[in-house]
Protein backbone atom coordinates (compact mmCIF):
# COMPACT_ATOMS: atom_id res chain seq x y z
CA UNK A 1 0.00 0.00 0.00
CA UNK A 2 3.08 2.09 0.14
CA UNK A 3 2.58 3.55 -3.44
CA UNK A 4 -1.15 4.71 -2.59
CA UNK A 5 -0.47 5.90 0.87
CA UNK A 6 0.67 9.89 0.13
CA UNK A 7 -2.15 10.97 -2.50
CA UNK A 8 -5.15 8.72 -0.85
CA UNK A 9 -7.33 11.29 0.17
CA UNK A 10 -7.04 10.40 4.07
CA UNK A 11 -3.34 10.45 4.67
CA UNK A 12 -3.06 13.32 1.78
CA UNK A 13 -5.05 15.43 3.97
CA UNK A 14 -2.01 15.69 6.02
CA UNK A 15 0.59 17.19 3.79
CA UNK A 16 -2.29 19.09 1.60
CA UNK A 17 -0.90 22.55 1.95
CA UNK A 18 -4.86 23.92 2.55
CA UNK A 19 -4.49 22.46 6.02
CA UNK A 20 -0.81 23.40 6.72
CA UNK A 21 -1.97 26.90 5.62
CA UNK A 22 -4.66 27.01 8.25
CA UNK A 23 -2.33 26.07 10.85
CA UNK A 24 0.41 28.35 9.88
CA UNK A 25 -1.53 31.29 10.12
CA UNK A 26 -3.76 30.36 12.84
CA UNK A 27 -0.26 29.63 14.72
CA UNK A 28 1.25 32.87 13.58
CA UNK A 29 -1.81 35.04 13.78
CA UNK A 30 -0.69 36.54 10.53
CA UNK A 31 -3.90 38.31 9.12
CA UNK A 32 -2.48 41.97 8.77
CA UNK A 33 -1.99 43.20 5.20
CA UNK A 34 1.73 43.56 3.86
CA UNK A 35 1.30 47.42 3.89
CA UNK A 36 0.44 47.49 7.40
CA UNK A 37 3.31 45.45 8.46
CA UNK A 38 5.70 47.34 6.40
CA UNK A 39 4.39 50.83 7.95
CA UNK A 40 5.26 49.33 11.37
CA UNK A 41 8.46 47.68 10.74
CA UNK A 42 9.43 51.00 8.89
CA UNK A 43 9.31 53.00 12.23
CA UNK A 44 10.72 50.38 14.04
CA UNK A 45 13.93 50.92 12.05
CA UNK A 46 13.89 54.95 12.56
CA UNK A 47 13.80 53.88 16.55
CA UNK A 48 16.76 51.84 16.00
CA UNK A 49 18.49 54.64 15.21
CA UNK A 50 18.59 55.96 18.55
CA UNK A 51 17.43 53.42 21.01
CA UNK A 52 19.95 50.61 21.66
CA UNK A 53 18.02 48.44 23.79
CA UNK A 54 19.58 46.67 26.33
CA UNK A 55 20.30 43.47 25.12
CA UNK A 56 19.02 44.03 21.57
CA UNK A 57 15.78 42.93 19.31
CA UNK A 58 14.80 39.36 20.48
CA UNK A 59 13.77 36.80 17.88
CA UNK A 60 11.04 35.54 20.44
CA UNK A 61 10.93 32.06 21.68
CA UNK A 62 10.53 28.25 19.88
CA UNK A 63 9.69 27.67 16.38
CA UNK A 64 9.17 31.79 16.03
CA UNK A 65 12.59 32.63 17.18
CA UNK A 66 13.98 29.39 14.61
CA UNK A 67 11.85 31.88 11.94
CA UNK A 68 13.04 34.98 12.97
CA UNK A 69 16.39 34.00 13.06
CA UNK A 70 15.63 32.80 9.35
CA UNK A 71 13.70 36.59 8.43
CA UNK A 72 17.05 37.93 9.83
CA UNK A 73 19.45 36.17 7.35
CA UNK A 74 16.62 37.06 4.73
CA UNK A 75 16.69 40.63 5.69
CA UNK A 76 20.47 40.91 5.28
CA UNK A 77 20.86 39.39 1.96
CA UNK A 78 17.62 41.54 0.72
CA UNK A 79 19.52 44.08 1.47
CA UNK A 80 22.74 43.44 0.20
CA UNK A 81 21.52 42.78 -3.27
CA UNK A 82 19.16 45.70 -3.19
CA UNK A 83 22.73 47.35 -3.19
CA UNK A 84 24.59 45.32 -5.68
CA UNK A 85 21.61 46.03 -8.36
CA UNK A 86 21.55 49.75 -7.41
CA UNK A 87 25.35 50.57 -7.77
CA UNK A 88 26.27 47.20 -10.26
CA UNK A 89 30.04 47.14 -10.15
CA UNK A 90 32.35 47.53 -12.66
CA UNK A 91 31.98 44.88 -15.94
CA UNK A 92 28.84 43.16 -15.05
CA UNK A 93 27.73 41.62 -17.76
CA UNK A 94 24.13 41.59 -19.40
CA UNK A 95 23.40 38.14 -18.18
CA UNK A 96 24.84 39.24 -14.92
CA UNK A 97 22.62 41.94 -14.17
CA UNK A 98 19.43 39.66 -15.26
CA UNK A 99 20.64 36.89 -12.70
CA UNK A 100 21.65 39.41 -10.36
CA UNK A 101 18.35 40.86 -10.24
CA UNK A 102 16.90 37.87 -10.09
CA UNK A 103 18.32 37.00 -7.38
CA UNK A 104 17.43 40.20 -5.79
CA UNK A 105 14.01 39.60 -6.03
CA UNK A 106 13.91 35.81 -5.11
CA UNK A 107 15.86 37.48 -1.54
CA UNK A 108 13.24 40.32 -0.61
CA UNK A 109 10.71 37.52 -1.45
CA UNK A 110 11.78 35.35 0.82
CA UNK A 111 11.87 38.27 3.46
CA UNK A 112 8.37 39.82 2.75
CA UNK A 113 7.65 36.16 2.75
CA UNK A 114 8.79 36.03 6.77
CA UNK A 115 7.82 39.29 7.36
CA UNK A 116 4.33 38.48 6.46
CA UNK A 117 4.02 35.02 8.05
CA UNK A 118 5.58 36.34 11.15
CA UNK A 119 3.68 39.01 11.24
CA UNK A 120 3.26 40.59 14.56
CA UNK A 121 5.90 38.32 16.36
CA UNK A 122 8.16 39.74 13.58
CA UNK A 123 11.62 41.62 14.65
CA UNK A 124 12.01 45.00 13.10
CA UNK A 125 14.03 45.59 10.33
CA UNK A 126 17.60 45.41 10.87
CA UNK A 127 19.93 47.87 9.91
CA UNK A 128 23.19 46.15 7.91
CA UNK A 129 26.40 47.56 7.49
CA UNK A 130 28.10 47.07 4.27
CA UNK A 131 31.19 49.21 4.75
CA UNK A 132 33.30 46.75 4.36
CA UNK A 133 32.19 45.82 0.93
CA UNK A 134 33.61 47.38 -2.24
CA UNK A 135 30.42 47.52 -4.65
CA UNK A 136 32.11 48.97 -7.16
CA UNK A 137 34.58 45.72 -7.43
CA UNK A 138 33.50 42.40 -8.77
CA UNK A 139 35.82 40.59 -6.47
CA UNK A 140 34.25 41.97 -3.05
CA UNK A 141 30.85 41.72 -4.31
CA UNK A 142 31.11 37.92 -5.39
CA UNK A 143 33.37 37.23 -2.32
CA UNK A 144 30.23 38.48 0.13
CA UNK A 145 28.01 37.22 -1.99
CA UNK A 146 29.42 33.70 -1.74
CA UNK A 147 29.55 34.26 1.90
CA UNK A 148 25.99 35.29 2.63
CA UNK A 149 24.83 32.36 0.35
CA UNK A 150 26.78 29.67 1.64
CA UNK A 151 26.19 30.92 5.05
CA UNK A 152 22.45 30.95 4.53
CA UNK A 153 22.21 27.01 3.19
CA UNK A 154 24.50 26.06 6.24
CA UNK A 155 22.32 28.17 8.87
CA UNK A 156 19.14 26.84 7.32
CA UNK A 157 20.19 23.46 7.42
CA UNK A 158 21.50 23.60 10.47
CA UNK A 159 18.33 24.71 12.04
CA UNK A 160 15.91 22.45 10.69
CA UNK A 161 16.70 19.84 13.65
CA UNK A 162 15.59 23.13 16.13
CA UNK A 163 11.99 23.62 14.76
CA UNK A 164 9.19 21.38 16.57
CA UNK A 165 8.06 18.45 15.51
CA UNK A 166 4.48 19.42 15.77
CA UNK A 167 1.95 20.07 12.90
CA UNK A 168 2.95 23.52 12.94
CA UNK A 169 6.80 22.84 12.80
CA UNK A 170 6.35 20.17 10.28
CA UNK A 171 4.81 23.26 8.25
CA UNK A 172 7.64 25.31 8.51
CA UNK A 173 10.39 23.03 7.97
CA UNK A 174 8.92 22.75 4.72
CA UNK A 175 8.47 26.37 4.20
CA UNK A 176 11.99 26.66 5.20
CA UNK A 177 13.09 23.39 2.74
CA UNK A 178 11.82 24.98 0.08
CA UNK A 179 13.90 28.70 0.46
CA UNK A 180 16.92 26.51 1.46
CA UNK A 181 17.57 24.90 -2.07
CA UNK A 182 16.95 27.99 -3.86
CA UNK A 183 19.67 29.21 -1.65
CA UNK A 184 21.79 27.00 -2.54
CA UNK A 185 21.43 27.30 -6.31
CA UNK A 186 22.22 31.17 -5.55
CA UNK A 187 25.77 29.96 -4.36
CA UNK A 188 26.68 27.42 -6.46
CA UNK A 189 26.04 29.87 -9.27
CA UNK A 190 27.76 32.56 -7.32
CA UNK A 191 31.21 30.41 -6.97
CA UNK A 192 30.86 29.37 -10.07
CA UNK A 193 30.88 32.77 -11.46
CA UNK A 194 34.08 33.09 -9.04
CA UNK A 195 35.63 29.67 -10.27
CA UNK A 196 33.67 27.75 -12.37
CA UNK A 197 33.46 23.96 -11.10
CA UNK A 198 33.48 25.16 -7.92
CA UNK A 199 29.25 24.74 -7.05
CA UNK A 200 30.14 22.13 -4.33
CA UNK A 201 33.43 21.87 -3.26
CA UNK A 202 35.23 20.76 -0.23
CA UNK A 203 35.07 24.32 1.12
CA UNK A 204 31.37 23.29 1.69
CA UNK A 205 30.83 19.65 1.50
CA UNK A 206 32.18 16.89 3.35
CA UNK A 207 33.72 13.24 2.75
CA UNK A 208 30.10 11.72 2.90
CA UNK A 209 29.12 13.68 0.16
CA UNK A 210 27.18 16.12 2.96
CA UNK A 211 26.58 20.17 2.79
CA UNK A 212 28.55 21.41 6.40
CA UNK A 213 25.78 22.74 8.02
CA UNK A 214 26.08 25.84 10.92
CA UNK A 215 24.92 26.07 14.40
CA UNK A 216 22.73 29.52 14.78
CA UNK A 217 26.04 30.56 16.98
CA UNK A 218 28.90 29.89 14.17
CA UNK A 219 26.52 31.53 11.88
CA UNK A 220 25.63 34.91 13.65
CA UNK A 221 29.43 35.06 14.48
CA UNK A 222 29.78 35.64 10.92
CA UNK A 223 26.66 37.14 10.03
CA UNK A 224 27.09 39.48 12.87
CA UNK A 225 29.54 41.81 11.12
CA UNK A 226 27.22 42.97 8.68
CA UNK A 227 24.60 43.98 10.96
CA UNK A 228 24.59 46.75 13.45
CA UNK A 229 21.15 46.15 14.91
CA UNK A 230 21.90 44.48 18.19
CA UNK A 231 20.50 40.92 18.30
CA UNK A 232 19.43 38.78 21.47
CA UNK A 233 20.38 35.28 20.30
CA UNK A 234 19.95 33.85 23.99
CA UNK A 235 16.86 32.14 22.76
CA UNK A 236 18.19 30.35 20.02
CA UNK A 237 19.29 26.80 20.60
CA UNK A 238 23.32 26.44 20.63
CA UNK B 1 -13.75 6.99 -9.55
CA UNK B 2 -13.03 6.23 -13.29
CA UNK B 3 -10.78 2.61 -12.99
CA UNK B 4 -9.89 2.80 -16.57
CA UNK B 5 -8.01 6.60 -16.13
CA UNK B 6 -5.71 5.15 -13.39
CA UNK B 7 -4.91 2.68 -14.60
CA UNK B 8 -3.48 4.46 -18.11
CA UNK B 9 -1.96 6.55 -15.67
CA UNK B 10 -0.29 4.05 -13.64
CA UNK B 11 0.58 2.63 -17.56
CA UNK B 12 2.33 6.15 -18.53
CA UNK B 13 4.30 6.33 -15.29
CA UNK B 14 5.31 2.31 -15.90
CA UNK B 15 4.96 1.23 -18.98
CA UNK B 16 5.71 -2.29 -17.79
CA UNK B 17 3.18 -2.03 -14.70
CA UNK B 18 1.23 -5.23 -16.85
CA UNK B 19 4.12 -7.07 -16.94
CA UNK B 20 4.96 -6.68 -13.14
CA UNK B 21 1.55 -7.00 -12.43
CA UNK B 22 0.76 -10.41 -14.52
CA UNK B 23 -1.31 -8.50 -17.36
CA UNK B 24 -3.88 -5.91 -17.68
CA UNK B 25 -6.69 -7.91 -17.98
CA UNK B 26 -5.52 -9.89 -15.08
CA UNK B 27 -4.84 -6.95 -13.14
CA UNK B 28 -8.57 -5.14 -14.05
CA UNK B 29 -10.38 -8.79 -13.13
CA UNK B 30 -8.10 -8.68 -9.57
CA UNK B 31 -8.84 -5.08 -9.04
CA UNK B 32 -12.71 -5.80 -10.11
CA UNK B 33 -13.10 -8.23 -7.69
CA UNK B 34 -11.37 -7.08 -4.78
CA UNK B 35 -14.00 -4.01 -5.14
CA UNK B 36 -16.77 -5.78 -5.53
CA UNK B 37 -16.23 -6.91 -2.00
CA UNK B 38 -15.45 -3.63 0.28
CA UNK B 39 -16.43 -0.26 0.38
CA UNK B 40 -15.50 2.50 -2.09
CA UNK B 41 -13.84 4.52 0.29
CA UNK B 42 -11.71 1.54 0.77
CA UNK B 43 -10.88 1.13 -2.67
CA UNK B 44 -7.65 3.35 -2.97
CA UNK B 45 -6.16 1.36 -0.36
CA UNK B 46 -6.88 -1.96 -2.19
CA UNK B 47 -5.42 -0.46 -5.22
CA UNK B 48 -2.48 0.54 -2.96
CA UNK B 49 -2.47 -3.18 -1.40
CA UNK B 50 -2.19 -4.61 -4.94
CA UNK B 51 0.68 -2.47 -5.94
CA UNK B 52 2.30 -3.47 -3.32
CA UNK B 53 4.03 -6.46 -3.99
CA UNK B 54 4.95 -5.04 -7.34
CA UNK B 55 7.01 -1.39 -5.98
CA UNK B 56 7.60 -2.95 -2.59
CA UNK B 57 11.33 -2.36 -3.07
CA UNK B 58 10.45 1.47 -3.10
CA UNK B 59 9.58 2.41 -0.27
CA UNK B 60 7.34 6.29 -0.05
CA UNK B 61 5.89 6.01 3.41
CA UNK B 62 6.71 7.74 6.41
CA UNK B 63 8.76 6.59 8.64
CA UNK B 64 12.23 7.12 9.05
CA UNK B 65 13.40 4.29 7.19
CA UNK B 66 11.08 4.34 4.40
CA UNK B 67 12.45 7.60 3.92
CA UNK B 68 15.83 6.96 3.66
CA UNK B 69 15.24 3.76 1.86
CA UNK B 70 13.53 6.52 -0.76
CA UNK B 71 16.55 8.38 -0.80
CA UNK B 72 18.54 5.56 -1.29
CA UNK B 73 17.10 4.57 -4.38
CA UNK B 74 17.23 8.65 -5.65
CA UNK B 75 20.69 8.14 -4.90
CA UNK B 76 21.69 4.61 -6.39
CA UNK B 77 19.88 5.72 -9.84
CA UNK B 78 21.93 9.23 -9.52
CA UNK B 79 25.13 7.10 -8.78
CA UNK B 80 24.89 4.28 -11.44
CA UNK B 81 23.58 7.22 -14.19
CA UNK B 82 27.26 8.84 -13.79
CA UNK B 83 29.06 6.26 -13.50
CA UNK B 84 27.77 4.98 -16.52
CA UNK B 85 28.30 8.49 -18.17
CA UNK B 86 31.92 8.83 -16.90
CA UNK B 87 32.31 5.40 -18.25
CA UNK B 88 31.00 5.59 -21.82
CA UNK B 89 34.40 6.75 -23.82
CA UNK B 90 33.48 10.21 -26.00
CA UNK B 91 30.43 10.92 -23.84
CA UNK B 92 31.57 13.54 -21.90
CA UNK B 93 33.71 16.27 -23.70
CA UNK B 94 36.80 17.55 -21.28
CA UNK B 95 35.59 20.62 -20.15
CA UNK B 96 32.58 18.74 -18.58
CA UNK B 97 34.77 15.72 -16.48
CA UNK B 98 35.51 18.07 -13.99
CA UNK B 99 32.22 18.84 -12.93
CA UNK B 100 30.06 15.71 -13.86
CA UNK B 101 32.96 13.18 -11.45
CA UNK B 102 32.33 16.10 -8.40
CA UNK B 103 28.89 15.28 -8.63
CA UNK B 104 29.33 11.49 -9.08
CA UNK B 105 31.81 11.41 -5.87
CA UNK B 106 28.74 13.09 -4.09
CA UNK B 107 26.03 10.64 -5.26
CA UNK B 108 28.75 7.69 -4.60
CA UNK B 109 29.56 9.03 -1.19
CA UNK B 110 25.73 9.41 -0.86
CA UNK B 111 24.73 5.94 -1.12
CA UNK B 112 27.51 4.70 1.12
CA UNK B 113 26.19 7.01 4.11
CA UNK B 114 22.75 5.99 3.48
CA UNK B 115 23.83 2.23 2.77
CA UNK B 116 25.45 3.18 6.46
CA UNK B 117 22.09 4.18 8.24
CA UNK B 118 19.90 2.14 7.27
CA UNK B 119 22.83 -0.61 8.36
CA UNK B 120 22.04 0.52 11.72
CA UNK B 121 18.08 0.66 11.06
CA UNK B 122 17.40 -3.21 10.03
CA UNK B 123 19.63 -2.86 6.99
CA UNK B 124 19.06 -1.98 3.32
CA UNK B 125 18.16 -3.07 -0.39
CA UNK B 126 20.30 -3.50 -2.93
CA UNK B 127 20.76 -1.24 -5.74
CA UNK B 128 17.77 -2.11 -8.81
CA UNK B 129 18.83 -2.11 -12.43
CA UNK B 130 18.28 0.63 -14.40
CA UNK B 131 17.33 1.58 -18.20
CA UNK B 132 18.30 5.40 -18.84
CA UNK B 133 16.36 4.89 -22.06
CA UNK B 134 13.06 4.78 -19.79
CA UNK B 135 12.55 2.08 -22.19
CA UNK B 136 13.74 3.81 -25.39
CA UNK B 137 12.49 7.65 -24.37
CA UNK B 138 16.19 8.69 -23.96
CA UNK B 139 17.61 6.42 -26.63
CA UNK B 140 20.83 8.34 -27.28
CA UNK B 141 21.58 9.41 -23.47
CA UNK B 142 24.59 7.77 -23.37
CA UNK B 143 26.25 8.77 -27.04
CA UNK B 144 24.36 12.23 -27.03
CA UNK B 145 26.09 14.88 -24.83
CA UNK B 146 23.29 17.69 -24.06
CA UNK B 147 20.45 14.39 -23.73
CA UNK B 148 22.56 13.26 -20.80
CA UNK B 149 22.98 16.75 -19.15
CA UNK B 150 18.99 17.09 -19.82
CA UNK B 151 18.55 14.04 -17.62
CA UNK B 152 21.35 14.67 -15.39
CA UNK B 153 19.29 17.96 -14.79
CA UNK B 154 16.23 16.27 -14.30
CA UNK B 155 17.61 13.92 -11.96
CA UNK B 156 19.08 16.38 -9.65
CA UNK B 157 16.03 18.40 -9.84
CA UNK B 158 14.02 15.52 -8.63
CA UNK B 159 16.64 14.98 -6.07
CA UNK B 160 16.12 18.25 -4.71
CA UNK B 161 12.40 17.86 -4.40
CA UNK B 162 12.41 14.52 -3.38
CA UNK B 163 14.31 15.25 -0.15
CA UNK B 164 11.86 18.55 0.15
CA UNK B 165 9.04 16.55 0.27
CA UNK B 166 10.78 13.73 2.64
CA UNK B 167 12.02 16.08 5.33
CA UNK B 168 8.90 17.24 7.36
CA UNK B 169 8.67 13.04 8.32
CA UNK B 170 11.84 13.26 9.91
CA UNK B 171 10.83 16.35 11.95
CA UNK B 172 12.22 15.69 15.17
CA UNK B 173 14.31 13.08 14.25
CA UNK B 174 17.76 15.58 14.90
CA UNK B 175 20.71 13.98 13.40
CA UNK B 176 18.90 12.38 10.50
CA UNK B 177 17.25 15.00 9.85
CA UNK B 178 20.16 17.53 9.83
CA UNK B 179 21.72 15.26 6.91
CA UNK B 180 19.02 14.88 5.09
CA UNK B 181 18.77 18.35 4.93
CA UNK B 182 22.65 18.46 3.82
CA UNK B 183 22.31 16.07 0.96
CA UNK B 184 19.06 18.60 0.00
CA UNK B 185 21.23 21.14 -0.26
CA UNK B 186 24.23 19.51 -2.20
CA UNK B 187 21.00 18.22 -5.19
CA UNK B 188 20.21 22.09 -5.42
CA UNK B 189 23.86 22.98 -5.74
CA UNK B 190 24.15 20.15 -8.61
CA UNK B 191 20.98 21.23 -10.41
CA UNK B 192 22.15 24.46 -10.65
CA UNK B 193 25.84 23.96 -11.70
CA UNK B 194 24.20 21.35 -14.48
CA UNK B 195 21.52 24.08 -15.59
CA UNK B 196 24.14 26.65 -16.01
CA UNK B 197 26.56 23.87 -18.27
CA UNK B 198 23.56 23.60 -19.97
CA UNK B 199 22.59 26.95 -20.48
CA UNK B 200 26.36 27.80 -21.87
CA UNK B 201 26.32 24.74 -24.41
CA UNK B 202 22.93 26.73 -26.04
CA UNK B 203 21.16 23.30 -27.40
CA UNK B 204 18.22 22.68 -25.17
CA UNK B 205 16.73 20.89 -28.25
CA UNK B 206 13.23 22.29 -29.38
CA UNK B 207 12.10 23.95 -26.04
CA UNK B 208 13.20 27.71 -26.05
CA UNK B 209 13.61 28.84 -22.44
CA UNK B 210 16.07 30.96 -20.97
CA UNK B 211 17.05 28.44 -18.42
CA UNK B 212 19.15 29.58 -15.36
CA UNK B 213 20.32 27.96 -12.27
CA UNK B 214 16.63 28.05 -10.43
CA UNK B 215 13.60 26.73 -11.53
CA UNK B 216 11.87 29.47 -13.68
CA UNK B 217 7.64 28.33 -13.44
CA UNK B 218 7.65 24.76 -14.82
CA UNK B 219 9.72 25.13 -17.37
CA UNK B 220 12.05 22.22 -17.95
CA UNK B 221 13.63 23.04 -20.94
CA UNK B 222 14.21 19.98 -21.86
CA UNK B 223 12.26 19.10 -25.18
CA UNK B 224 10.29 16.19 -24.16
CA UNK B 225 7.03 16.25 -22.62
CA UNK B 226 8.37 12.56 -20.65
CA UNK B 227 10.24 14.96 -17.86
CA UNK B 228 7.03 17.17 -17.39
CA UNK B 229 6.02 15.38 -13.87
CA UNK B 230 9.34 16.43 -12.68
CA UNK B 231 8.15 20.39 -12.64
CA UNK B 232 4.81 19.77 -12.14
CA UNK B 233 3.91 22.10 -9.53
CA UNK B 234 6.88 24.05 -9.47
CA UNK B 235 4.66 27.16 -11.02
CA UNK B 236 3.95 27.62 -7.74
CA UNK B 237 3.44 31.63 -6.84
CA UNK B 238 1.71 31.45 -3.55
CA UNK B 239 3.18 30.55 -0.06
CA UNK B 240 1.36 30.12 3.10
CA UNK B 241 -0.97 32.66 1.38
CA UNK B 242 1.36 35.39 0.99
CA UNK B 243 1.15 36.31 -3.16
CA UNK B 244 4.76 36.47 -3.89
CA UNK B 245 4.28 37.49 -7.57
CA UNK B 246 3.17 40.98 -5.84
CA UNK B 247 6.12 41.61 -3.84
CA UNK B 248 8.42 44.16 -5.29
CA UNK B 249 6.23 43.49 -8.45
CA UNK B 250 8.16 40.57 -8.81
CA UNK B 251 5.92 38.96 -10.76
CA UNK B 252 4.91 35.37 -11.24
CA UNK B 253 8.15 33.99 -12.81
CA UNK B 254 10.64 35.24 -10.19
CA UNK B 255 7.80 34.44 -7.41
CA UNK B 256 7.79 30.68 -8.62
CA UNK B 257 12.05 30.74 -8.64
CA UNK B 258 12.06 31.90 -5.20
CA UNK B 259 10.74 28.77 -4.01
CA UNK B 260 11.58 25.43 -4.83
CA UNK B 261 8.57 22.70 -4.42
CA UNK B 262 8.21 19.24 -2.65
CA UNK B 263 7.18 16.12 -4.57
CA UNK B 264 5.63 13.53 -2.54
CA UNK B 265 7.02 10.26 -2.04
CA UNK B 266 4.40 8.58 -4.72
CA UNK B 267 5.52 11.52 -7.10
CA UNK B 268 9.51 10.74 -6.46
CA UNK B 269 8.63 7.05 -6.84
CA UNK B 270 7.10 7.77 -10.25
CA UNK B 271 9.59 9.52 -11.55
CA UNK B 272 12.23 6.80 -10.63
CA UNK B 273 10.49 4.01 -11.70
CA UNK B 274 10.60 4.79 -15.77
CA UNK B 275 14.19 3.89 -15.16
CA UNK B 276 13.86 0.82 -12.99
CA UNK B 277 13.83 -2.06 -15.11
CA UNK B 278 14.13 -4.33 -12.18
Amino acid sequence: MDLMKTPSPEEGKKVMPGLHRRHFLKYLGAGASLAAIASFAACNKDDDNDNNIGDGVSLGSGDIAVLNYAYALEQLEAAFYTQVIASQFAGMTATEVSFFTDIRNHEIGHREFFKAALSGNAIPALEVDFSKVDFGKRDSVLATAKAFEDLGVSAYNGAGRFISATEAGKTYLGLAGKIVSVEARHAAYIRDLISNGSFANAEVIDANGLEMSKTPAQVFAIAGGFIKTKINTNTLPA
Amino acid sequence: MDLFNIFQQIEKIDPEVYNKLDTRRHAMKQFTNISGKIALAAIPFALGSMFNKTYARQATGTSVKEVLSLALTLEYLEAAFYKKGLETTGLIPAEGIGAITTISNHETAHVKFLQNVLSGMGGFAASPTFDFTAGGTFATVFSNYDLFLALSQAFEDTGVRAYKGQAIYLAGSGDVLTAALNIHSVEARHAAHIRSMRRSRNKLGAETVDLRPWITLKQSGIATSAVDPVYAGEETTVQANVNISAINNMGDKNASESFDEPLTGAQAVAIASLFIKS
